[in-house]
């Protein structure tokens, strides 16, 4: 199966919430749970488009979006980052953002957009 | 070699009492020589006194002040010392303006109104700046803040995501829907903890004197007696709570293997050698580590006002007890320039320093790292400093070395490990 979305997200009921709510919506999502080792899994997995939290254990969302616009080959993989800091002071280079907490529509309509464009 | 000056000489030297002399002979509108005949010396002596240039015994003091129809008491009063003290303080806070710091004895006495108006303005200016820095923590840079509002932004966006799939979807698998209450369970109940740990932390906010995070209120609680671990269930917070019972048993194992009455006799023994926590370790034949974070916890004797930091792998100081005069910046928060960091940098090395800090206090500090393998060789290794610190005594002639509480709290212009402006100064 095509992994649609790669979700990077921490905390284990938003991840629950959100896997849920897109794969009803019938797309392939898969998570990981921490910013280490987020790039490989990026790679390994392909996805369409990237769901990345701002705040995460090892490495932070700022620093794996960095990275990602620095790799030519992941450079345009659409971005939304999710922030429990509202949007002031966002780092550069994310497609879309959505401030925590954030309502389920909302993210399905976010992330129809993105894959509609990708 | 030149000699010192007469009034350098003496250790009974009062230099202060001179001006206060020639002050009061002035304002009495009389000559030396006539003061001085009454006082059974000669006008020669009685101008080096004044211009303190010759100690005044207590003899002399009382026919000096009987001359000068003053009490004599009031004479050598040491009220100016204080006013001294404060005046030091703020020419240590001007930076790198120059000061004429040998006569700040002499403007003392002689403009004692502008001398007191400088040193209020300089608490003053001290009590704003510790507000600013605690409001600046609060508001900025508290890491508890921010960790708790990201705690309670997590628990919430959890929680409405979750109630809005159970609420939009009524044909949901019962497994779901079993997962997804279990979810509302546990992420209800953690925020309900969070938001109990939030009002607390903000409630102190209404107090002037610097709000307390779980860290900051174990470590006043531990330093407001002898906790008991049962008692841990006072303090206001789960996370304080757990803090201070791991502690508390961490220094219960230190005191299992070192006893106080061990600690205490090793330092008695030790004599005038006990200021060398090295010999100490050595006569207990004990690891220096466990020795430092003993004496610093103890304080036996001369170790009266001790100060003790410990800190991890990370840099984080996990338990700290400030020495007198020491000031300790917010948990999370501290100079790279301390020798705690140094011994972190290369363990098993003790470093030995004289440091001092911006306010001019000098403090001896003795740093040892350790390698700790708490889950075998199959684990990782942490490590873990700890400092003792103890003010320095005069006869210390080490140089020292100058550090800070924190880079965004101290004042010194130029440091070789600032990493960020200070909100005290000029960026």
């Amino acid at each position: 199966m095509s992994v649609d979305v790669l979700l990077i997200e921490d905390e284990p009921s938003i991840a629950e919430a959100v896997r849920f709510i897109l794969t009803r919506d019938g797309w392939g999502c898969e998570q990981w749970p921490e910013g280490t080792g987020a790039l490989e899994r990026i790679r390994a997995l392909a996805p369409r488009m990237l769901i990345l939290d701002l705040m995460l254990p090892g490495r932070s969302g700022a620093e794996i979006l960095a990275d990602l616009r620095a790799d030519p080959a992941l450079a345009a993989l659409p971005v939304l980052l999710l922030s429990a800091r509202g949007t002031a002071n966002l780092p550069p280079g994310a497609d879309r953002v959505l401030p925590k907490p954030f309502a389920n529509a909302d993210l399905r309509a976010v992330v129809r957009e993105l894959l509609e464009q990708a | 070699m030149a000699r010192p000056p007469a009034s350098h000489r003496s250790p009974h030297a009062r230099p202060l009492i001179g001006t206060r002399i020639r002050e009061r002979r002035l304002s009495l509108g009389r000559r030396q020589t006539e003061v001085a005949r009454r006082a059974e010396i000669s006008a020669a002596y009685l101008n080096l006194i004044e211009h303190n240039r010759r100690p005044v015994g207590e003899a002399l003091l009382t026919r000096l002040a009987e001359a000068l129809e003053i009490d004599a008491t009031e004479l050598a009063s040491d009220r100016e010392e204080a006013l001294i003290g404060a005046l030091r303080e703020a020419a240590a806070r001007a930076g790198e303006q120059p000061v004429e710091l040998d006569q700040i004895a002499e403007f003392a006495a002689r403009f004692p109104g502008w001398a007191a108006v400088l040193a209020l303005a300089v608490r003053r200016a001290d009590a704003l700046e510790r507000r600013l820095v605690a409001l600046s923590d609060r508001m900025t840079r508290d890491p508890y803040l921010l960790t708790t509002l990201h705690e309670v932004q997590s628990a919430v966006t959890a929680l409405r995501s979750t109630a809005t799939i159970l609420a939009e979807t009524p044909e949901i698998e019962s497994e779901w829907r079993d997962r997804f209450h279990a979810n509302l369970d546990s992420d209800s109940q953690r925020l309900s903890r969070t938001a109990q740990s939030l009002v607390a932390y903000l409630d102190s906010f209404e107090d002037e004197a610097v709000p307390m995070s779980p860290q900051e209120e174990v470590e006043a609680w531990i330093a407001a007696g002898e906790p008991d671990p049962a008692d841990a269930a006072e303090l206001a917070s789960d996370a304080a709570r757990v803090m201070a019972r791991d502690l508390l048993a961490a220094q219960a194992r230190d005191r299992a293997a070192l006893p106080d009455a061990a600690l205490a006799a090793a330092v008695d023994e030790a004599g005038e050698t006990g200021g060398d926590p090295a010999l100490i370790a050595a006569r207990l034949g004990r690891p220096l580590e466990p020795v430092l974070r003993r004496l610093g916890m103890l304080r036996p004797g001369p170790w009266a006002q001790a100060g003790l930091i410990v800190c991890d792998g990370s840099g984080a100081t996990p338990f700290r007890h400030a020495a007198p005069g020491f000031e300790l910046p917010r948990p999370g928060e501290g100079c790279a320039l301390w020798p705690l960091f140094e011994a972190l940098a290369q363990p098993q090395l003790p470093v030995a320093r004289l440091i001092e800090t911006a306010g001019g206090r000098r403090f001896a500090a003795w740093a040892v790292a350790e390698r700790l393998l708490p889950m075998g060789f199959d684990g990782p290794v942490l490590s873990r400093a700890q400092m003792l610190i103890r003010p320095a005594g005069p006869q210390d002639a080490r140089p020292a070395l100058g550090v800070g509480p924190a880079c965004r709290i101290c004042p010194r212009t130029v440091c070789p490990a600032r990493h960020e402006p200070s909100i005290l100064g000029p960026a």
